[in-house]
């Protein structure tokens, strides 16, 4: 048997059809054509990274005005208007143009079909529509600052009635719908994407329980999108249609239902939370494994665990609504509860594949852990919030947006372990490990400067979107210490922008597996060639390339995975 | 019924009791039965997650410093170990189960609505309140600077009807561990027993419009008998309070200057 699998054996689908075993000379556009017109995933996957952390950048920059505003209890800097539509952009770029599309649109377009060994996405110019829909998107959000009476000022929820035409008159609410449909459809055609391509284009011999946990992660997070967005998309068609068509469906007026509105967002909006995490589930899954030097531990029950979330979080939206009176308590709170498990598993599974490995604090690794403590933080103080009488006092208070800062945060410090892990894969060159460190400490302990205080703030009283705080001074103290968690992370964006700089101008070669890792994107060259791979070697377990690079220490423990060079079928 | 009563008393008993000496972890302690009911809830879901986090947050630490890198040999490639997994999955669902077992317990007294003495109907309105004392011809109303303080007798069952007259609002007394949406065409009822005096600070939760920020309210709880008084002294006449009433916000609006003073707080 022949250790690599010639690469013209498992071509599959080739959109382009001129071009035979020798890829490095691909004849296509360059420069600035080659970024507007390609349909090559690697391309696509940095529109989007690039574009999301710009997108990031914005919203934090948002951030530090909100909590610049928030430093004492009758503070000027901006007017009441102002600061209504500063938190609606800031929560709209970062879970709309941001979290999302990094996770499921930027880093998965670049590394899933090199993960499962496919030459491209199974759709390349579906996959080219949906990063156009989303830089429309991402430009309708934005434009929203330009137009007359300013962006959308409802919360980046817009509970109807305060999104009608009456109560939100203006252009800037509707740049906002229309971004949010775009990038809605955006989402979906990658939803589609993703599951065709993880279904129908993967190497010989990787059966589904041999894909990365990061693959599984975004077929999980795939079909949540295929599920969740047409609901979200729907809405907003009918948010529009009472805006502007006359209709009543979210109005008390003419017989509508307000409440509708929340049913059918947090439809989308539970899900949507797993949507935004499952990817960077998954990103951490594959760097701690590879900086711990051990297989994933109990990688079963971590993908039992992703489709327990994703099943469990499709019937939990309701305990968005716990204070409205018009839900089923109990059945909501016991569904809510029960995700603590499957969340809780994967936790200790983190931990189980450190536990006797060799950990290698690498800027990459050093990220991975603080997503877990930061993501714990998320989840132990969720837990209450799953409970009504609880939630009934900390609902729209600080203590739920610290709360969803904590999980939101970890998000991004697990965005820096992939950029960080993945970025040699993506650049040819590796990213500074001193300015990394600095930039991780910095993130780290400011996240949690940050959220801590709101956790106290919301159980003093402190409800959410407050210009102002007149008639509690006291609470100036913690909103202050919060701020200075909000100016070190912004410290953090700035020792990444200088790593960027400085890796560019003194570049570190790579290599083509700087970090002796799993997964087969790490057997090809660093950046991959156009269409991926050379040559593939055989996929015996989730951990090709590390198999092939180390026969003899194969993972240990259960029958089907016991060694990448044992006589096995060739699935095909 | 009696034993699953018995069994449901089993889990929560042990944090009610333990309640009793715990610190208050930054929770209000309650100024009626299923507020303090809430608050002990609390404490105990604040044990709970100070155990079970803090003993994680240590595992994740231990295992990160105890097997730093020390050297170039690959550990043993350990994937799987059946027990431990099955063991880290049923003790979390224990846990759950227990805490949804107290949180119902503790949700039934919340929400139980037992024949009221009193009643205030409370409309929310951008961007103030009025509070209606159906049949005791009292109306109080107040937006932004001017706020409402709702008078509420001590001892007894007062139920509230809560509804918006615009978009959806939330009242929120942080005192009384307990807040409610108020939403447009959905009314809500709920019923307190007040078993303090005093006078707690109230506002709104949810984002409403341009003066969400100062939204406030007062709730001021006090004896039975200056309830009465103090319904005595505030009686309109019968059309007066009707009228007062039946007031939409945008006739209160147009009587009260709808921007507050404060304009210095940055009102553009």
């Amino acid at each position: 048997m022949t250790d690599l699998i010639e690469r013209h054996d498992i071509e599959s689908s080739d959109d382009h059809g001129d071009h035979g075993v020798s890829h490095h000379d691909h004849h296509g556009p360059s420069g600035l054509l080659k970024w507007l017109t390609s349909t090559d995933h690697k391309v696509i996957g940095i529109n989007y990274t690039v574009t999301s952390v710009l997108m990031l950048i914005l919203g934090g920059a948002l951030a530090e005005i909100i909590r610049a505003q928030l430093v004492s209890p009758t503070s000027t800097l901006v007017s009441f208007a102002q600061y209504n539509q500063l938190f609606t952009m800031h929560g709209s770029i970062m879970i709309y143009l941001f979290a999302g599309p990094f996770a499921f649109a930027g880093l998965a377009n670049y590394m899933v079909p090199l993960q499962i060994g496919a030459p491209d996405m199974a759709f390349p110019r579906l996959n080219a529509l949906s990063y156009w829909l989303y830089l429309g998107g991402t430009i309708s959000m934005v434009l929203g600052f330009f137009a007359t009476g300013g962006p959308a000022a409802f919360g980046w929820v817009g509970y109807a009635p305060l999104t009608s035409a009456v109560n939100a008159p203006g252009v800037g609410p509707d740049l906002w719908i229309g971004a949010l449909m775009l990038t809605g459809f955006s989402a979906i055609f990658s939803g589609v994407n993703l599951v065709a391509t993880i279904f129908y284009l993967r190497a010989p011999g990787m059966t589904l329980f041999r894909m990365p946990i990061f693959t599984w992660n975004m077929l999980v997070t795939g079909l949540l999108i295929l599920l969740a967005f047409p609901v979200l998309t729907a809405a907003l068609v009918m948010l529009y249609c009472d805006r502007h068509f006359g209709t009543h469906i979210f109005e008390v007026q003419g017989g509508g239902v307000p409440i509708l509105w929340q049913h059918m967002f947090w439809f989308w909006g539970h899900p949507e939370v797993y949507i935004l995490a499952l990817p960077f589930f998954g990103m951490v899954s594959e760097v701690i494994p590879v900086f711990s030097k051990k297989p994933m531990f109990g990688y079963k029950g971590m993908v039992f665990a992703t489709m327990t979330i994703a099943a469990l979080s499709l019937g939990v939206w309701a305990h968005h609504m716990f204070t409205t009176g018009a839900v089923l308590l109990p059945f909501f709170s016991i569904m809510s509860l029960l995700i603590a498990v499957p969340t809780g598993i994967k936790i200790f599974n983190w931990i189980g594949t450190m536990w006797k490995g060799q950990v290698e604090y690498t800027s990459s690794m050093l990220f991975a852990i603080g997503f877990v403590i930061t993501f714990l933080i998320g989840g132990i103080t969720g837990i209450y919030l799953a409970s009504p009488p609880l939630d009934f006092f900390t609902h729209d208070t600080y203590f739920v947006v610290a709360h969803f800062h904590s999980v939101v945060m970890a998000l991004v410090i697990g965005a820096m372990a992939g950029i960080y892990f993945w970025g040699p894969k993506i650049t040819g060159y590796k990213l500074h490990e001193g300015w990394g460190k600095a930039q991780f400490w910095f993130l780290f302990i400011g996240t949690q400067v940050f959220t801590f205080p709101g956790y106290w703030l919301g159980l003093k009283g402190m409800a959410r979107r407050m210009a102002v705080y007149p008639n509690n001074p006291s609470w100036q103290t913690l909103n202050d210490w919060s701020t200075i968690g909000a100016i070190m992370i912004g410290i953090s964006t700035l020792f990444f922008i200088i790593n960027l700089l400085v890796s560019w101008r003194k570049p570190i070669p790579a290599g083509d597996n700087p970090w002796d890792a799993n997964a087969l994107e790490w057997f090809t060259t660093s950046p991959p060639p156009h269409h991926n791979f050379l040559s593939l070697p055989p996929v015996r377990s989730e951990r090709p390339t590390w198999d092939y690079y180390h026969p003899e220490h194969p993972a240990l423990g259960h029958g089907d995975h016991v060694s990448g060079h044992a006589e096995q079928k060739v699935s095909n | 019924m009696t034993s699953r009563r018995a069994a449901l008393l089993a889990v929560i008993a042990p944090l009610v009791l333990a309640g009793c000496q715990l610190p208050s972890f930054g929770a209000y302690h309650g100024i009626t039965k299923g507020g303090t009911q809430s608050y002990e809830l609390w404490q105990g879901f604040s044990v709970i997650a100070a155990v079970v986090g803090g003993g994680t947050f240590l595992l994740i630490l231990w295992a990160a410093l105890r097997y730093r890198r020390r050297g170039d040999t690959i550990p043993r490639q350990t994937q799987y170990n059946v027990p431990l997994e099955v063991i880290y999955t049923i003790v979390p669902i224990l846990i759950v189960i227990g805490l949804f077992a107290a949180t119902v317990v503790v949700e039934n007294q919340v929400l139980s609505e037992p024949t009221p003495k009193a009643t205030v109907n409370i409309t929310a309105f951008q961007w103030g309140w009025k509070f209606v004392y159906p049949g005791e011809n009292v109306v109080v109303i107040g937006q932004t600077t001017q706020n409402p303080t709702m008078v509420v007798p001590e001892g007894v069952n007062v139920k509230m009807n809560l509804v918006s007259s615009d978009v959806v609002h939330g009242f929120y007394v942080p005192a009384l561990n307990f807040s409610r949406f108020a939403q447009p065409g959905l009314n809500n009822t709920f019923t307190f027993n007040f078993d303090k005096t005093g006078t707690f600070k109230g506002q709104c939760t949810q984002l409403c419009g341009l003066y969400h920020s100062l939204m406030y309210f007062q709730l001021q709880v006090v004896t039975p008998t200056q309830y009465r008084t103090w319904l005595k002294a505030n009686a309109l006449t019968p059309a007066q309070a009707a009228a007062a009433a039946a007031a939409s916000a945008n006739q209160i609006n147009a009587g009260i200057p709808v921007k507050p003073a404060q304009t210095s707080y940055g009102v553009n």
